[in-house]
């Protein structure tokens, strides 16, 4: 009927007679094709996994020990004559007796137990048998007599963590084999902690002190613990998250909905997309080089360094939000603007509801990978050994030196003490936790506020 | 001629609301609608027709300023409604919409209940005092869309759960519960069934007694039913306008009679 149809058709593929049930040659070569990729598809994510599992494994294995810890069990009488020479009770007399005078006290006790029940191994002279004590013992135990002088001549149960060797025997990661090649350790030992377990007096047990627990020194790696780390990085994520969230939100409305579109926004979009890119390490000079040398911020820091993960955080936040208000349909603005809302009453009542589920996935797992971050805490300080934890937020605990889970995770791994080694992949295992309670907040958020049109 | 009319109307004595003179507009380098002069009067319903692309719903989104948030859109020429000109520069478009209403092509309702669809317009524009007041204009316009019989029982059901024919006209009445003056309508039936359609035209044309309605159609037989007069378009230039039933059976240019016979479109 129209001019147009006639001749414009093309004809019919002439098929020369060919069956249907049989497959010509080009179209085998296309099936071909389609099962070569379905097969490099498959390949790559069969790698994918096995990486995983194998990364897993080996966090698991090692890491999940460093939760269990050896400790002993000790009765020991609080003995006045050798902690408080003048017999006074008073606080400088008793502060005179140091730390040794009280790791005499407990090697003691456990020679004494020793002696009680028979338990004697040739060759372990009563000092090594004080050497199963923790380095970290005294010292607690110290603390417990000048706070309460009333100890003395009290017998007590007393209850401390073993050395980190029979510790690492008593998971496996000491053999007597190893033990022969040790400064540390002798087989004999390792012999007694066998009476000892058996006498009852050695157990391993779940170790809570591991979560909350501040560092500990090379010297007594069972005593080690994530506390501080796990406060830093709580009191980080808060600041980054309080911080980021609404910069970020409010960047990328004005930037989707409102700026102009010329050369500037052009350059400002530009250089986002640089920034997420940029190697995290180089915000943690900038850090060091305006917070901490500029505004003089204590170094260390939670808040020092909560600006600068929320510095390195932002493109990503930007650039998520913004491709989630990209993909709320037009036709909504449309409809709002057509009732004669304003622009401004279009983005909030009905676009950024809609943006929102994508938002806060954004924002969450930007999040998780600011938690993740180490290189920019490590050049503001957060790698320091800090043995103080930082007080609450509303005592200034934002600037109270701390560290965060990943920068203990480095610190430990690269001490020489292997017991160290099994602690870092046990904070590796908490770091993990964190970031899967972050993904399934961010799930849930997701399923919560997702809505179709 | 006059027996030839399909319907026998009776629209030369009002007065004009709409007049535009003059206008032009530009997307970057296209000259998408060339020096259209055009007088849409009131309690009348215009339909605008022609090929894809020939610029009526250009112009259609010229009368309430859609087109302002197209980036590369210019605009020139004037256009008066009730005398005043809505390109002045006093002119806030925000609020020449809210007088000036819209349905679109494809139904968009928030994603929202039903109430709230239909009371937002109402809402930011501070139409009422209470929520008793709310209602009742939320009531009347879902009456005038011929919604209320449906939806009475589910205000608060998700408008995005309606049919494709209540969804448009869910929209309609979120489009007159501000109490525009003037209503347009974007091909409002294209993604309807025949059913859904007859009830939009039904609508259309009870409308006419409120507002006065400029359609956007692709069909012909849909501009003949529902609309008193017809402005023809083809690449950019209103090539004609006048009563529908003269456009239909009269046309005075050879390029709307092609159009109307099927041969050019």
């Amino acid at each position: 009927m129209t001019d147009a149809t006639a001749s414009g058709l093309p004809e019919a593929r002439s098929q020369g007679g060919a069956s249907l049930l049989q497959q010509d040659a080009l179209m085998k070569r296309r099936n071909a094709a389609e099962a070569r990729f379905k097969f490099y598809g498959i390949a790559a994510i069969s790698i994918s996994l096995i990486t995983l599992c194998v990364m897993l494994w080996t966090i698991f294995s090692d890491g999940v020990s460093a939760f269990r810890q050896a400790s002993l069990e000790l009765t020991v009488t609080i003995d006045p004559e050798r902690l408080d020479p003048e017999g006074d009770r008073s606080l400088e007399s008793l502060s005179k007796v140091t730390t040794i005078g009280y790791g005499n006290l407990l090697s003691g006790a456990l020679n004494d137990y020793m002696a009680e029940r028979n338990i004697s191994v040739e060759g372990v002279t009563p000092k090594q048998v004080g050497d199963f004590i923790s380095r970290d013992a005294p010292a607690r135990l110290r603390n417990m007599v000048l706070a309460d002088p009333d100890l003395l001549g009290q017998t007590i149960r007393f209850s401390t963590f073993a050395s980190g060797r029979i510790d690492g025997y008593l998971k496996g990661r000491v053999t007597m084999a190893s033990a022969e090649r040790d400064s540390n350790i002798t087989p004999a030992q390792l012999q007694l902690a066998d009476r000892l377990v058996e006498a009852g007096v050695l157990t391993s047990a779940f170790n809570w002190r591991f979560l909350t627990n501040p560092d500990a020194s090379d010297q007594r790696p069972e005593s080690a613990g994530l506390g501080i780390a796990i406060i830093g990085s709580l009191y980080m994520m808060f600041l980054v998250a309080i911080m980021v969230l609404p910069i970020g939100v409010a960047a990328s409305i004005y930037l989707e909905e409102f700026a102009p579109k010329n050369k500037w926004t052009d350059i400002i979009e530009v250089n986002i997309s640089n920034l997420a890119a940029v190697p995290s390490i180089v915000y943690g000079i900038l850090g060091l080089a305006i917070f901490i040398n500029f505004a003089k911020l204590p170094a260390s820091a939670p808040i020092v360094g909560a600006l600068v993960l929320t510095l390195m955080t932002l493109p990503t936040i930007i650039i998520a939000t913004r491709a989630s208000l990209r993909a709320v349909p037009p036709s909504i603005r449309d409809a709002a603007l057509g009732v004669g809302a304003s622009k401004m009453q279009t983005v909030f009542h009905h676009v950024l509801p809609l943006a929102a589920p994508g938002i806060l996935t954004g924002t969450i797992l930007g999040l998780a990978s600011a938690l993740g971050e180490t290189a920019p805490l490590l050049l503001i300080g957060m790698v320091a050994f800090v043995a103080n934890y930082p007080a609450s937020p509303l005592d200034g605990g934002f600037f109270d030196p701390a560290t965060a889970l990943p920068v203990q995770v480095y610190s430990w791994a690269s001490r020489s003490d292997p017991a160290f080694i099994e602690r870092s992949s046990g904070a590796i295992i908490v770091l993990l936790a964190f970031l899967l309670a972050m993904n399934i907040i961010a799930i849930l958020l997701r399923r919560r506020f997702e809505r179709r049109w | 001629m006059n027996d030839m009319r399909i319907v026998e109307r009776d629209v030369d004595t009002q007065k004009a609301k709409i007049t535009a003179r003059g206008v032009q507009v530009h997307y970057g380098t296209t000259h998408a609608l060339k020096d259209v002069n055009v007088d849409i009067l009131d309690n009348t319903v215009t339909a605008f027709i022609g090929p894809s692309g020939c610029g009526k719903s250009t112009f259609l989104r010229c009368l309430n300023r859609m087109n302002d948030t197209v980036a590369s859109a210019r605009v020139s020429g004037e256009i008066l409604i009730d005398g005043e000109n809505i390109y002045d520069k006093r002119v806030d478009p925000v609020q020449l919409r809210a007088k000036v209403g819209m349905v679109f092509q494809k139904p968009n309702p928030f994603p929202k209940s039903i109430y709230d669809n239909v009371a937002y317009g109402p809402k930011i524009h501070g139409m009422t005092r209470n929520k008793a007041d709310l209602d009742e204009i939320v009531e009347s316009a879902l009456r005038k869309a011929a919604l209320w019989n449906e939806a009475k029982d589910r205000l608060n059901a998700p408008g995005t759960g309606l049919s494709g024919g209540q969804q448009q006209r869910l929209c309609i009445a979120r489009a007159i519960a501000t109490s525009p003056e003037v209503l347009l309508m974007d091909e409002p039936c294209s993604a309807l069934d025949p059913i859904a359609t007859a009830q939009v035209e039904e609508l259309i044309d009870e409308l006419r007694a409120s507002f006065s309605v400029v359609i956007v159609t692709h069909s012909m037989q849909q501009a003949a039913r529902v609309s008193q007069r017809t402005a023809f378009f083809h690449l950019g230039n209103l090539v004609e306008y006048g009563e529908t039933g003269t456009i239909f059976t009269n046309p005075t240019d050879p390029r709307t009679e092609s159009y109307i016979s099927g041969r050019i479109g």
